[in-house]
């Protein structure tokens, strides 16, 4: 067999993520401005760091419970309902490595061959085709600028069918900055518990919202005993790189996600743990001074950057969470991949297409606010002259 | 956005001087007009009292400064307390910065000049001599590392890939 043969046919048939192909583009251009990045400019704060390193010092480096350490998941507990009134035991927490485990292990814990999951669409880039690792058939559903990116229940009820399991709720949204207010998530409610679904509740975004208050669907009495949060500490507290995530949910999902992460990963870093540990604790006791310090940063350059974008006639909808924009770029009348190809090349700013976020995002383009101002500015400044050149 | 918007434009001013009327407006999603009247009474009130570059002359070799700390005891006075003597002190041109402390010693007090023979003559000559002041110790400034909630020696740079989901 060619070695191409020997890949199983559900990887072989996912395309390759459309980011990894910008990125390999937007990587040859050394100077270019991105607004590509999917992380926040934010070091960890010190004291975070300050913690992992005297836990490293101090020989934190063995497994932990697969579960991850009683200690954080006591803690994860009492900061999700502090912030979100959900009420979780230690024994409803796992801790991963990084969101997109937990998302892997959702996946992989309630999918039988051909069973439905509902994706909201344009959204982040892992959702499809970990359903289709785990053998399962991801179902987009379209949602569009007018209504703010925004999930409607009548186009959940248009997609049901008897093999529809769950569906993903991804909000605050990457690529689309969109939120949804606890009115709008409450009016989902009917059509979650009629047609019996998992609720998988993707909030890393959570802490970054902006002019609203965060509402995790879980806090609906009907919807916690079927709804399984995913959350992590790379955006609120800026550890990327610490990969450290976590699932919450009911026990026997929970258990059978665990089930997975203990034959596939065992645990997550140990002292990435201890590093979480630190991050909620001083957190919690400084009325989340940090977190909120940088939430204002992103404020501000998402106030500056909505008003620019619109300013230079690219129209977008105000995002509410997350720190990206998705300006519409169908005035210059060409596909969403040649404007961002084109833009990095002739002006070197590198935006993401919004077509890498699936066919829902033809039309528009991603740009992360999570950027200096000065780059931000000097990249309207290119972004302007390229629009007036093309339309 | 009726709220008062005059402590968001302190701290994009005290973060960065430079930025321009316009950009404030946009980050604070008000208009121009409202800022432009923001800073005015901020200067006004005295809470912005003037525009200054944060520099760091270490960065270039002729810089040729001295700095200071002098730790000043003192007996404070009759009536005035430690005011007429802080006020005695901090009229002196080569004096940068006066605060009264609790602890070891009452006056803080910094000074930069051009080198060390002028600092030891100021504190001998000027300072010592004051009816009231006690005892001085004089410590000099090695190396700065941060300065006004700017750290000075770059140490960390944003190495972020390019394109992330």
């Amino acid at each position: 067999m060619k070695m191409e043969d020997f890949v199983a046919k559900n990887v072989a048939e996912v395309p390759p993520s459309g980011i990894r192909k910008f990125f390999d583009i937007a990587s040859e251009m050394k100077d270019a401005i991105s607004l590509g990045v999917g992380e926040p400019d934010f070091v960890t704060p010190w004291n975070i760091r300050e913690t992992a390193i005297f836990a490293l010092e101090h020989g934190t480096t063995h497994y932990t419970s697969n579960w991850g350490t009683t200690e954080l998941r006591r803690e994860i507990a009492k900061y999700l309902d502090l912030r979100y009134g959900l009420s979780y035991e230690p024994g409803n927490i796992v801790v991963t490595v990084g969101a997109s485990e937990a998302l892997d292990l959702v996946f992989r814990a309630i999918i039988d061959p051909v069973d439905e999951i509902l994706i909201p669409a344009p959204s982040y880039v892992s959702y499809m085709p970990g359903v289709r690792f785990a053998g399962g058939v991801a179902v987009g559903l379209e949602t569009c600028e007018q209504e703010g990116f925004k999930l409607k229940a009548e186009s959940i009820e248009k997609a049901i069918t008897p093999r529809t399991k769950a569906i993903v709720i991804p909000y605050p949204n990457n690529p689309t900055g969109a939120t949804m207010s606890r009115e709008e998530l409450s009016a989902l409610r009917e059509v979650i518990v009629k047609n019996d679904l998992l609720v998988i509740a993707d909030e890393i975004y959570s802490e970054l919202i902006y002019g609203i208050e965060h509402t995790s669907i879980a806090s609906f009495p009907d919807i916690f005993p079927r709804c399984v949060v995913i959350n992590g500490f790379s955006k609120a507290f800026a550890m990327t790189g610490f990969r450290l995530g976590y699932a919450a949910g009911p026990v026997p999902i929970v258990r059978a996600m665990v089930k997975i992460h203990q034959y596939s990963m065992l645990c997550a870093s140990s002292m990435s743990q201890v590093a979480g540990l630190e991050a909620l604790r001083h957190e919690m006791e400084t009325g989340f001074a940090q977190v909120e310090k940088m939430r204002k940063s992103y404020d501000m350059r998402r106030r500056f950057i909505y008003q620019g974008l619109n300013e230079i006639g690219l129209s977008c909808f105000e995002p509410r969470g997350a720190f990206y924009i998705f300006p519409n770029i169908t005035k210059c009348k060409m596909p969403s991949e040649e404007f961002c190809n084109r833009l990095v090349h002739e002006k070197k700013v590198a935006c993401v297409p919004g077509t890498a976020f699936g066919d829902a995002g033809e039309g528009y383009m991603r740009c992360s606010y999570a950027s200096s101002m000065e780059n931000l500015k000097e990249a309207l400044k290119r972004i302007a002259e390229f629009v007036d050149e093309n339309s | 956005m009726g709220s008062d918007i005059k402590l968001d434009v302190l701290d994009l001013l005290e973060e960065n001087a430079k930025r321009d009327n316009k950009e404030i407006a946009m980050m604070l999603g008000v208009t121009e007009d409202a800022v432009r009247r923001a800073i005015a009474e901020l200067e006004e009130k005295k809470a912005i009292l003037k525009y200054v570059a944060v520099v760091n002359r270490d960065a270039l070799e002729e810089s040729g400064r001295v700095e200071a700390l002098i730790e000043v005891k003192v007996t404070p006075q009759r009536e005035y307390g430690y005011d007429d003597l802080a006020r005695r002190i901090y009229k002196f041109e080569e004096v940068k910065s006066v605060s009264l402390m609790a602890g070891s010693y009452d006056l803080a007090v910094r000074i930069i000049s051009n080198d060390m023979k002028s600092i030891s003559k100021f504190v001998f000559e000027k300072l010592a001599v004051i009816d009231g002041v006690t005892s001085t110790v004089t410590v000099f400034i090695m190396r700065k590392y941060k300065e006004n909630g700017v750290i000075l020696v770059n140490d960390e740079q944003d190495d972020r890939l390019v394109v992330t989901p």
